[in-house]
Protein backbone atom coordinates (compact mmCIF):
# COMPACT_ATOMS: atom_id res chain seq x y z
CA UNK A 1 0.00 0.00 0.00
CA UNK A 2 1.40 3.88 -0.78
CA UNK A 3 2.24 6.00 2.00
CA UNK A 4 1.39 8.96 -0.47
CA UNK A 5 -2.16 10.58 -0.33
CA UNK A 6 -4.24 9.86 -3.32
CA UNK A 7 -3.79 12.46 -6.65
CA UNK A 8 -6.30 13.71 -8.25
CA UNK A 9 -7.42 11.67 -10.99
CA UNK A 10 -6.97 13.37 -14.60
CA UNK A 11 -8.82 12.94 -17.61
CA UNK A 12 -9.47 14.43 -20.61
CA UNK A 13 -12.38 15.88 -18.91
CA UNK A 14 -11.23 17.23 -15.29
CA UNK A 15 -7.86 17.97 -16.70
CA UNK A 16 -8.95 21.87 -17.03
CA UNK A 17 -9.78 21.80 -13.85
CA UNK A 18 -6.49 20.82 -12.18
CA UNK A 19 -4.86 22.27 -14.16
CA UNK A 20 -6.49 26.17 -13.73
CA UNK A 21 -5.86 24.87 -9.91
CA UNK A 22 -2.30 24.67 -10.58
CA UNK A 23 -2.06 28.65 -11.35
CA UNK A 24 -4.56 29.35 -8.62
CA UNK A 25 -8.04 29.52 -10.16
CA UNK A 26 -11.08 27.68 -9.00
CA UNK A 27 -13.78 26.71 -11.44
CA UNK A 28 -16.51 25.01 -12.67
CA UNK A 29 -17.70 23.26 -15.63
CA UNK A 30 -20.32 25.86 -17.78
CA UNK A 31 -22.43 24.69 -20.26
CA UNK A 32 -21.42 27.08 -23.46
CA UNK A 33 -25.05 26.35 -24.60
CA UNK A 34 -27.12 26.82 -21.63
CA UNK A 35 -24.80 28.25 -19.15
CA UNK A 36 -25.59 25.54 -16.56
CA UNK A 37 -23.01 24.69 -14.02
CA UNK A 38 -21.69 22.02 -12.46
CA UNK A 39 -19.10 19.88 -10.86
CA UNK A 40 -17.43 17.46 -11.36
CA UNK A 41 -16.86 17.90 -14.57
CA UNK A 42 -19.31 15.54 -17.35
CA UNK A 43 -18.65 14.72 -20.95
CA UNK A 44 -22.50 16.75 -21.56
CA UNK A 45 -24.34 19.34 -19.67
CA UNK A 46 -26.88 17.19 -17.21
CA UNK A 47 -29.21 20.10 -17.95
CA UNK A 48 -29.25 20.55 -22.22
CA UNK A 49 -27.44 17.34 -23.27
CA UNK A 50 -24.93 19.65 -25.06
CA UNK A 51 -21.56 18.78 -25.61
CA UNK A 52 -19.81 21.81 -25.61
CA UNK A 53 -18.52 22.13 -22.07
CA UNK A 54 -16.14 24.66 -20.67
CA UNK A 55 -13.95 25.41 -17.22
CA UNK A 56 -15.12 29.02 -16.63
CA UNK A 57 -13.98 30.81 -13.44
CA UNK A 58 -15.61 30.97 -9.93
CA UNK A 59 -15.85 33.86 -7.49
CA UNK A 60 -13.95 31.32 -4.75
CA UNK A 61 -16.77 32.01 -2.34
CA UNK A 62 -18.84 29.89 -0.76
CA UNK A 63 -20.59 28.51 2.27
CA UNK A 64 -19.91 25.74 4.48
CA UNK A 65 -22.92 23.24 4.43
CA UNK A 66 -21.54 20.29 6.52
CA UNK A 67 -18.80 19.22 8.02
CA UNK A 68 -17.20 15.72 8.85
CA UNK A 69 -13.80 15.08 11.08
CA UNK A 70 -12.15 11.05 10.32
CA UNK A 71 -10.50 9.37 12.89
CA UNK A 72 -9.85 6.60 10.79
CA UNK A 73 -7.18 6.55 7.62
CA UNK A 74 -8.95 4.72 4.81
CA UNK A 75 -5.41 5.88 3.19
CA UNK A 76 -1.73 5.63 5.21
CA UNK A 77 -1.02 8.82 3.43
CA UNK A 78 -3.75 10.53 5.73
CA UNK A 79 -2.81 8.38 9.01
CA UNK A 80 0.01 11.73 10.83
CA UNK A 81 -3.35 14.11 9.51
CA UNK A 82 -5.53 12.25 12.24
CA UNK A 83 -8.31 13.43 13.34
CA UNK A 84 -8.60 15.92 9.86
CA UNK A 85 -11.47 17.40 8.75
CA UNK A 86 -13.75 16.91 5.17
CA UNK A 87 -15.94 19.77 4.29
CA UNK A 88 -18.79 20.71 1.98
CA UNK A 89 -18.55 23.63 0.46
CA UNK A 90 -21.38 24.96 -1.64
CA UNK A 91 -19.72 27.37 -4.21
CA UNK A 92 -21.88 30.62 -5.32
CA UNK A 93 -21.96 29.29 -8.90
CA UNK A 94 -24.34 26.43 -7.52
CA UNK A 95 -22.33 23.17 -7.47
CA UNK A 96 -21.10 21.03 -4.16
CA UNK A 97 -17.37 20.63 -3.79
CA UNK A 98 -16.18 19.03 -0.72
CA UNK A 99 -13.00 20.12 0.88
CA UNK A 100 -10.45 20.39 3.81
CA UNK A 101 -11.32 24.08 6.43
CA UNK A 102 -7.71 25.41 6.69
CA UNK A 103 -6.86 28.20 8.92
CA UNK A 104 -9.67 27.45 11.37
CA UNK A 105 -11.71 24.68 12.91
CA UNK A 106 -14.99 23.83 11.80
CA UNK A 107 -15.83 23.25 15.08
CA UNK A 108 -15.50 27.05 15.97
CA UNK A 109 -17.65 27.50 12.19
CA UNK A 110 -21.36 27.48 12.31
CA UNK A 111 -22.78 25.92 9.46
CA UNK A 112 -23.83 28.25 6.58
CA UNK A 113 -20.67 30.55 7.45
CA UNK A 114 -19.07 32.31 4.50
CA UNK A 115 -15.75 30.49 3.16
CA UNK A 116 -12.83 31.41 0.78
CA UNK A 117 -10.89 28.99 -1.65
CA UNK A 118 -7.02 29.29 -1.04
CA UNK A 119 -4.64 26.90 -2.81
CA UNK A 120 -2.23 24.56 -1.32
CA UNK A 121 0.14 23.21 -3.41
CA UNK A 122 0.90 19.39 -2.87
CA UNK A 123 3.99 19.04 -4.94
CA UNK A 124 5.22 20.48 -8.97
CA UNK A 125 2.48 18.90 -10.38
CA UNK A 126 -1.10 19.09 -8.12
CA UNK A 127 -2.96 21.82 -6.51
CA UNK A 128 -5.75 21.49 -4.20
CA UNK A 129 -8.23 24.03 -3.58
CA UNK A 130 -9.04 24.57 0.27
CA UNK A 131 -11.01 27.11 1.56
CA UNK A 132 -10.87 29.23 4.85
CA UNK A 133 -13.08 31.16 6.92
CA UNK A 134 -14.40 33.92 4.84
CA UNK B 1 -53.52 6.45 -8.79
CA UNK B 2 -50.02 5.14 -10.54
CA UNK B 3 -51.04 1.85 -13.10
CA UNK B 4 -48.69 -0.46 -11.12
CA UNK B 5 -50.91 0.02 -7.99
CA UNK B 6 -52.67 -3.05 -10.12
CA UNK B 7 -50.01 -5.09 -8.41
CA UNK B 8 -51.58 -4.53 -5.21
CA UNK B 9 -51.46 -7.97 -3.90
CA UNK B 10 -50.91 -9.68 -6.82
CA UNK B 11 -47.50 -11.22 -5.85
CA UNK B 12 -46.56 -13.55 -2.73
CA UNK B 13 -43.49 -14.07 -0.57
CA UNK B 14 -43.60 -17.78 -0.31
CA UNK B 15 -40.40 -19.20 0.91
CA UNK B 16 -37.70 -17.11 2.81
CA UNK B 17 -34.10 -18.74 3.88
CA UNK B 18 -30.98 -17.82 5.58
CA UNK B 19 -27.75 -18.68 6.53
CA UNK B 20 -25.71 -18.35 9.85
CA UNK B 21 -24.33 -14.62 10.29
CA UNK B 22 -20.76 -14.30 10.72
CA UNK B 23 -17.53 -14.72 9.68
CA UNK B 24 -16.84 -17.79 7.38
CA UNK B 25 -13.74 -17.63 5.35
CA UNK B 26 -14.29 -21.84 4.84
CA UNK B 27 -17.09 -21.06 1.90
CA UNK B 28 -17.22 -18.56 -0.55
CA UNK B 29 -20.51 -16.28 -2.41
CA UNK B 30 -21.62 -19.25 -4.21
CA UNK B 31 -21.66 -21.65 -0.88
CA UNK B 32 -23.39 -19.12 1.03
CA UNK B 33 -26.22 -18.29 -1.56
CA UNK B 34 -26.63 -21.95 -2.21
CA UNK B 35 -27.41 -22.36 1.42
CA UNK B 36 -29.95 -19.64 1.77
CA UNK B 37 -31.31 -21.02 -1.53
CA UNK B 38 -31.66 -24.68 -0.13
CA UNK B 39 -33.61 -23.20 3.14
CA UNK B 40 -36.10 -20.94 1.19
CA UNK B 41 -36.77 -24.12 -1.16
CA UNK B 42 -36.96 -26.09 2.38
CA UNK B 43 -39.73 -23.28 3.74
CA UNK B 44 -41.96 -23.32 0.91
CA UNK B 45 -41.69 -26.94 -0.16
CA UNK B 46 -41.62 -26.41 -3.95
CA UNK B 47 -39.57 -28.38 -6.00
CA UNK B 48 -36.86 -26.07 -6.96
CA UNK B 49 -36.72 -27.30 -10.63
CA UNK B 50 -39.93 -24.94 -10.69
CA UNK B 51 -37.76 -22.23 -10.51
CA UNK B 52 -38.17 -20.10 -13.68
CA UNK B 53 -36.54 -16.73 -12.41
CA UNK B 54 -33.25 -15.79 -10.76
CA UNK B 55 -32.49 -12.27 -9.52
CA UNK B 56 -29.37 -12.56 -7.55
CA UNK B 57 -27.01 -9.51 -6.19
CA UNK B 58 -23.75 -9.37 -4.30
CA UNK B 59 -23.18 -12.57 -6.39
CA UNK B 60 -20.51 -12.61 -8.56
CA UNK B 61 -21.72 -14.64 -11.78
CA UNK B 62 -25.49 -15.55 -12.46
CA UNK B 63 -24.95 -18.59 -14.24
CA UNK B 64 -22.66 -20.08 -11.83
CA UNK B 65 -25.02 -19.57 -9.29
CA UNK B 66 -27.77 -20.97 -11.94
CA UNK B 67 -25.20 -23.86 -12.34
CA UNK B 68 -24.58 -24.55 -8.88
CA UNK B 69 -28.68 -24.83 -7.91
CA UNK B 70 -29.37 -26.76 -11.20
CA UNK B 71 -31.26 -23.66 -12.54
CA UNK B 72 -32.62 -23.33 -16.12
CA UNK B 73 -34.88 -19.98 -15.51
CA UNK B 74 -36.61 -17.97 -18.04
CA UNK B 75 -36.32 -14.81 -16.64
CA UNK B 76 -32.51 -13.63 -14.54
CA UNK B 77 -31.24 -10.05 -13.68
CA UNK B 78 -28.08 -9.76 -12.00
CA UNK B 79 -27.64 -6.48 -9.51
CA UNK B 80 -24.89 -4.63 -8.58
CA UNK B 81 -23.52 -5.28 -4.94
CA UNK B 82 -24.78 -1.88 -3.72
CA UNK B 83 -26.97 -1.79 -0.41
CA UNK B 84 -30.30 -0.16 -1.99
CA UNK B 85 -30.81 -3.21 -3.96
CA UNK B 86 -33.30 -5.51 -2.29
CA UNK B 87 -36.58 -3.97 -2.59
CA UNK B 88 -35.50 -2.81 -5.99
CA UNK B 89 -35.05 -6.63 -6.84
CA UNK B 90 -37.96 -7.60 -5.57
CA UNK B 91 -39.97 -4.92 -7.12
CA UNK B 92 -38.38 -6.05 -10.62
CA UNK B 93 -39.23 -9.58 -9.66
CA UNK B 94 -43.16 -8.63 -8.97
CA UNK B 95 -43.10 -7.17 -12.57
CA UNK B 96 -41.77 -10.08 -14.30
CA UNK B 97 -43.79 -12.63 -12.15
CA UNK B 98 -47.37 -9.97 -12.66
CA UNK B 99 -46.25 -10.45 -16.41
CA UNK B 100 -45.41 -13.61 -16.50
CA UNK B 101 -41.94 -13.68 -17.34
CA UNK B 102 -41.37 -16.41 -14.81
CA UNK B 103 -43.90 -18.22 -12.50
CA UNK B 104 -41.76 -18.27 -9.70
CA UNK B 105 -38.57 -16.07 -8.89
CA UNK B 106 -35.68 -16.71 -6.55
CA UNK B 107 -33.73 -13.90 -5.47
CA UNK B 108 -30.57 -14.48 -3.93
CA UNK B 109 -28.03 -12.11 -1.60
CA UNK B 110 -24.60 -13.37 -0.43
CA UNK B 111 -21.97 -11.29 1.12
CA UNK B 112 -18.60 -12.21 2.07
CA UNK B 113 -17.14 -9.10 2.90
CA UNK B 114 -16.24 -9.80 6.45
CA UNK B 115 -14.14 -12.82 5.44
CA UNK B 116 -12.82 -10.79 2.68
CA UNK B 117 -12.02 -7.89 4.60
CA UNK B 118 -13.90 -5.61 2.83
CA UNK B 119 -13.54 -1.63 4.71
CA UNK B 120 -16.24 0.54 1.95
CA UNK B 121 -13.71 3.10 1.84
CA UNK B 122 -9.94 4.02 0.17
CA UNK B 123 -8.62 1.86 -2.56
CA UNK B 124 -11.46 -0.33 -2.61
CA UNK B 125 -13.40 2.41 -3.97
CA UNK B 126 -11.63 5.85 -5.80
CA UNK B 127 -13.90 8.93 -6.20
CA UNK B 128 -13.51 12.29 -7.28
CA UNK B 129 -12.70 13.33 -3.50
CA UNK B 130 -9.98 11.53 -2.53
CA UNK B 131 -7.58 14.00 -2.74
CA UNK B 132 -9.07 15.44 0.39
CA UNK B 133 -9.06 12.25 2.31
CA UNK B 134 -12.90 11.71 2.03
CA UNK B 135 -13.88 8.63 1.29
CA UNK B 136 -16.87 5.93 2.34
CA UNK B 137 -20.64 5.79 2.79
CA UNK B 138 -19.87 6.17 6.37
CA UNK B 139 -18.60 9.84 5.95
CA UNK B 140 -21.41 10.69 3.68
CA UNK B 141 -24.20 9.68 6.39
CA UNK B 142 -22.02 11.48 9.00
CA UNK B 143 -21.83 14.52 7.07
CA UNK B 144 -25.92 14.40 6.71
CA UNK B 145 -26.37 13.73 10.30
CA UNK B 146 -23.98 17.06 11.14
CA UNK B 147 -26.16 18.99 8.61
CA UNK B 148 -29.54 17.37 10.50
CA UNK B 149 -27.96 18.65 13.95
CA UNK B 150 -27.29 21.69 12.99
CA UNK B 151 -30.71 22.69 10.98
CA UNK B 152 -32.91 20.96 13.63
CA UNK B 153 -30.72 20.08 16.79
CA UNK B 154 -31.17 16.72 16.89
CA UNK B 155 -28.58 15.14 19.29
CA UNK B 156 -26.20 12.27 19.07
CA UNK B 157 -27.86 10.85 22.23
CA UNK B 158 -31.14 11.17 19.90
CA UNK B 159 -29.30 9.03 17.59
CA UNK B 160 -28.22 6.46 20.09
CA UNK B 161 -31.98 5.73 20.55
CA UNK B 162 -31.70 3.85 17.41
CA UNK B 163 -28.53 2.16 17.79
CA UNK B 164 -29.80 0.55 21.35
CA UNK B 165 -33.20 -0.22 20.62
CA UNK B 166 -31.93 -2.80 17.48
CA UNK B 167 -29.42 -3.91 19.95
CA UNK B 168 -31.98 -4.68 22.58
CA UNK B 169 -34.13 -6.86 19.33
CA UNK B 170 -30.66 -8.25 18.57
CA UNK B 171 -30.23 -9.50 21.53
CA UNK B 172 -33.90 -11.33 21.02
CA UNK B 173 -33.02 -12.68 17.60
CA UNK B 174 -30.55 -16.35 18.03
CA UNK B 175 -29.41 -15.24 14.47
CA UNK B 176 -27.99 -12.18 15.16
CA UNK B 177 -24.61 -11.03 15.02
CA UNK B 178 -23.97 -8.54 17.87
CA UNK B 179 -26.86 -9.52 21.23
CA UNK B 180 -24.85 -8.01 23.94
CA UNK B 181 -26.63 -4.91 25.00
CA UNK B 182 -26.09 -1.68 25.01
CA UNK B 183 -26.69 2.13 26.50
CA UNK B 184 -27.03 5.40 25.23
CA UNK B 185 -23.74 6.75 27.31
CA UNK B 186 -22.12 3.08 25.78
CA UNK B 187 -23.08 4.90 21.91
CA UNK B 188 -21.73 8.16 23.10
CA UNK B 189 -18.53 6.97 24.68
CA UNK B 190 -17.81 4.55 21.58
CA UNK B 191 -14.95 5.13 19.51
CA UNK B 192 -15.43 8.03 16.75
CA UNK B 193 -14.71 7.06 13.16
CA UNK B 194 -16.04 9.74 10.82
CA UNK B 195 -17.07 12.25 13.69
CA UNK B 196 -20.46 12.49 14.71
CA UNK B 197 -20.61 9.74 13.49
CA UNK B 198 -18.93 6.42 15.85
CA UNK B 199 -18.87 2.85 15.78
CA UNK B 200 -22.08 1.95 17.52
CA UNK B 201 -23.54 4.01 14.44
CA UNK B 202 -21.96 1.69 11.71
CA UNK B 203 -23.94 -1.63 10.23
CA UNK B 204 -21.58 -4.66 10.93
CA UNK B 205 -19.44 -6.23 8.12
CA UNK B 206 -20.27 -9.84 8.12
CA UNK B 207 -20.66 -13.16 6.20
CA UNK B 208 -23.93 -14.87 4.48
CA UNK B 209 -26.95 -14.69 2.37
CA UNK B 210 -30.33 -14.82 2.41
CA UNK B 211 -32.67 -16.02 -0.48
CA UNK B 212 -36.65 -15.28 -1.00
CA UNK B 213 -39.24 -16.80 -3.28
CA UNK B 214 -41.94 -14.98 -5.21
CA UNK B 215 -44.65 -16.26 -7.12
CA UNK B 216 -48.66 -15.18 -7.66
CA UNK B 217 -51.26 -14.92 -5.66
CA UNK B 218 -52.76 -17.78 -7.23
CA UNK B 219 -49.76 -20.07 -7.06
CA UNK B 220 -49.02 -18.97 -3.98
CA UNK B 221 -51.63 -21.33 -2.52
CA UNK B 222 -50.19 -24.27 -3.33
CA UNK B 223 -47.44 -24.01 -1.38
CA UNK B 224 -46.51 -24.87 2.43
CA UNK B 225 -46.35 -21.46 4.11
CA UNK B 226 -49.10 -19.18 4.53
CA UNK B 227 -48.29 -16.40 1.83
CA UNK B 228 -47.41 -12.91 2.39
CA UNK B 229 -48.79 -10.52 0.50
CA UNK B 230 -47.08 -7.53 -1.42
CA UNK B 231 -49.59 -5.02 -1.13
CA UNK B 232 -47.52 -1.88 -1.90
CA UNK B 233 -44.33 -0.34 -3.47
CA UNK B 234 -43.25 3.19 -4.20
CA UNK B 235 -39.88 3.84 -5.69
CA UNK B 236 -37.59 7.22 -6.36
CA UNK B 237 -34.28 8.25 -7.54
CA UNK B 238 -31.82 11.19 -6.30
CA UNK B 239 -29.11 10.85 -8.56
CA UNK B 240 -28.02 14.95 -8.87
CA UNK B 241 -25.20 14.42 -6.16
CA UNK B 242 -24.20 11.41 -7.33
CA UNK B 243 -20.71 12.62 -7.70
CA UNK B 244 -20.62 12.61 -4.04
CA UNK B 245 -21.75 8.60 -3.28
CA UNK B 246 -24.29 7.50 -0.84
CA UNK B 247 -25.10 11.62 -0.24
CA UNK B 248 -28.18 14.35 -0.68
CA UNK B 249 -28.41 17.56 0.80
CA UNK B 250 -31.50 17.24 1.84
CA UNK B 251 -31.43 13.69 3.28
CA UNK B 252 -33.63 11.88 0.10
CA UNK B 253 -36.83 13.91 2.11
CA UNK B 254 -38.78 14.71 -0.89
CA UNK B 255 -37.78 11.34 -2.61
CA UNK B 256 -38.80 9.58 0.46
CA UNK B 257 -42.41 11.67 0.59
CA UNK B 258 -43.00 10.74 -3.42
CA UNK B 259 -42.33 6.98 -2.32
CA UNK B 260 -44.69 7.08 0.69
CA UNK B 261 -47.15 8.29 -1.08
CA UNK B 262 -47.40 5.75 -3.75
CA UNK B 263 -46.53 2.95 -1.56
CA UNK B 264 -49.30 4.07 1.23
CA UNK B 265 -51.56 5.14 -1.69
CA UNK B 266 -50.88 1.73 -3.46
CA UNK B 267 -51.66 -0.65 -0.10
CA UNK B 268 -54.58 1.51 1.16
CA UNK B 269 -52.78 2.04 4.23
CA UNK B 270 -51.13 4.51 6.02
CA UNK B 271 -47.94 5.22 8.63
CA UNK B 272 -50.83 4.78 11.70
CA UNK B 273 -51.17 1.67 10.20
CA UNK B 274 -48.06 0.13 10.15
CA UNK B 275 -46.71 -2.54 12.73
CA UNK B 276 -43.44 -2.70 12.16
CA UNK B 277 -40.86 -1.20 10.18
CA UNK B 278 -37.85 -2.74 8.89
CA UNK B 279 -35.73 0.48 8.18
CA UNK B 280 -32.58 0.11 6.18
CA UNK B 281 -29.83 0.87 8.47
CA UNK B 282 -26.39 1.14 6.95
CA UNK B 283 -25.93 3.65 9.30
CA UNK B 284 -28.14 5.06 12.13
CA UNK B 285 -28.53 8.63 10.82
CA UNK B 286 -30.72 6.39 7.63
CA UNK B 287 -33.20 5.85 10.23
CA UNK B 288 -33.85 8.79 11.48
CA UNK B 289 -34.26 10.12 7.56
CA UNK B 290 -36.53 7.72 6.59
CA UNK B 291 -39.06 8.22 9.48
CA UNK B 292 -39.23 12.10 8.16
CA UNK B 293 -39.98 11.01 4.75
CA UNK B 294 -42.37 8.17 5.10
CA UNK B 295 -44.60 10.41 7.68
CA UNK B 296 -44.10 9.44 10.98
CA UNK B 297 -42.99 12.88 11.88
CA UNK B 298 -42.36 15.99 10.31
CA UNK B 299 -39.14 16.81 8.75
CA UNK B 300 -36.55 17.62 11.60
CA UNK B 301 -38.48 15.79 14.14
CA UNK B 302 -37.29 11.99 14.04
CA UNK B 303 -35.11 12.90 17.36
CA UNK B 304 -37.81 13.83 19.19
CA UNK B 305 -39.75 10.94 17.92
CA UNK B 306 -37.28 8.39 18.56
CA UNK B 307 -36.81 9.33 22.05
CA UNK B 308 -37.65 7.11 24.75
CA UNK B 309 -37.83 3.41 22.75
CA UNK B 310 -40.42 4.51 20.14
CA UNK B 311 -38.61 1.61 17.81
CA UNK B 312 -38.41 -0.76 20.59
CA UNK B 313 -40.85 -3.59 20.81
CA UNK B 314 -43.65 -2.74 22.53
CA UNK B 315 -43.06 1.40 21.49
CA UNK B 316 -45.25 3.01 19.24
CA UNK B 317 -43.18 1.75 16.41
CA UNK B 318 -40.72 -1.79 16.47
CA UNK B 319 -38.62 -1.08 14.35
CA UNK B 320 -35.95 -3.75 13.01
CA UNK B 321 -37.11 -6.26 15.46
CA UNK B 322 -34.06 -8.75 14.27
CA UNK B 323 -31.97 -6.26 15.02
CA UNK B 324 -31.20 -4.67 11.91
CA UNK B 325 -27.40 -3.99 9.64
CA UNK B 326 -26.32 -2.15 13.36
CA UNK B 327 -26.38 -5.42 15.71
CA UNK B 328 -28.06 -8.86 13.12
CA UNK B 329 -26.78 -8.83 9.86
CA UNK B 330 -25.08 -6.40 7.21
CA UNK B 331 -27.72 -8.27 4.97
CA UNK B 332 -28.31 -5.17 2.94
CA UNK B 333 -32.18 -4.84 3.12
CA UNK B 334 -32.51 -8.58 2.21
CA UNK B 335 -32.54 -9.66 5.48
CA UNK B 336 -34.81 -7.02 6.73
CA UNK B 337 -37.25 -8.36 4.11
CA UNK B 338 -37.22 -11.43 5.67
CA UNK B 339 -37.90 -10.27 8.96
CA UNK B 340 -40.82 -8.64 7.50
CA UNK B 341 -42.24 -12.11 6.05
CA UNK B 342 -41.22 -13.29 9.31
CA UNK B 343 -43.52 -11.30 11.41
CA UNK B 344 -46.51 -11.23 9.12
CA UNK B 345 -46.34 -14.98 9.51
CA UNK B 346 -45.81 -15.04 13.21
CA UNK B 347 -42.72 -17.13 13.42
CA UNK B 348 -40.28 -14.38 15.05
CA UNK B 349 -40.39 -16.21 18.66
CA UNK B 350 -39.10 -13.71 21.12
CA UNK B 351 -39.40 -11.22 18.85
CA UNK B 352 -42.51 -11.35 17.75
CA UNK B 353 -44.89 -8.35 17.20
CA UNK B 354 -48.55 -9.34 18.21
CA UNK B 355 -50.98 -9.71 15.51
CA UNK B 356 -48.03 -7.87 13.01
CA UNK B 357 -50.30 -7.30 9.99
CA UNK B 358 -49.09 -4.35 7.96
CA UNK B 359 -45.76 -4.94 7.88
CA UNK B 360 -43.50 -1.89 6.02
CA UNK B 361 -39.95 -2.00 4.26
CA UNK B 362 -37.87 1.02 3.85
CA UNK B 363 -34.59 1.88 2.54
CA UNK B 364 -33.93 6.07 1.95
CA UNK B 365 -31.04 5.97 -0.63
CA UNK B 366 -30.08 7.41 -3.93
CA UNK B 367 -32.43 4.49 -5.03
CA UNK B 368 -34.97 4.96 -2.40
CA UNK B 369 -38.00 2.22 -1.98
CA UNK B 370 -40.37 0.74 0.25
CA UNK B 371 -42.64 -1.88 0.00
CA UNK B 372 -45.69 -2.90 2.17
CA UNK B 373 -46.58 -6.89 3.75
CA UNK B 374 -49.57 -7.93 4.70
CA UNK B 375 -50.97 -11.59 5.21
CA UNK B 376 -52.23 -13.66 2.47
Amino acid sequence: MSTMKPRPHIDHISRGFWEAAREGRLTVQRCDDCAHQHYPGAPICPNCLSDKQSWAPASGRGTLLSWVRFHRAYWDGFRDDLPYNVILVGLEEGPLMLSNLIGAEPESLKIGDPLQVSFEAVDETTTLPKFRPA
Amino acid sequence: MNAFHKLRDRIAVVGVGNTAYGNFPHTDDYGLGAEAFRRAIADCGLDKNKVDGLAVCRVPYYARMGEILGLAPRWTVQFPPHGRMSAMAIIEAAAALDAGLCDYAALIYANIGRSRRLNYGGEESPGVWDPFGFTSPGAAHALMFQRHRALYGTTTRQLAEVSVAFRHHAGLNPDAVMKQPITIEDHEAARPITEPLRLLDYCLINDGAVCLILTTKERARDLKQKPVLISGFGAREAYRQSSIANFDLNFWYDEVRDVAVQTYGMAGVGPQDVDALMCYDNFSPTVLFSLEGLGFCGQGESGAFVEGGTLRLGGRLPTNTDGGHLSCSYMQGWALNVEAVRQIRGQCGERQVKDAEVVQFVAATPCSRSIIYTPG
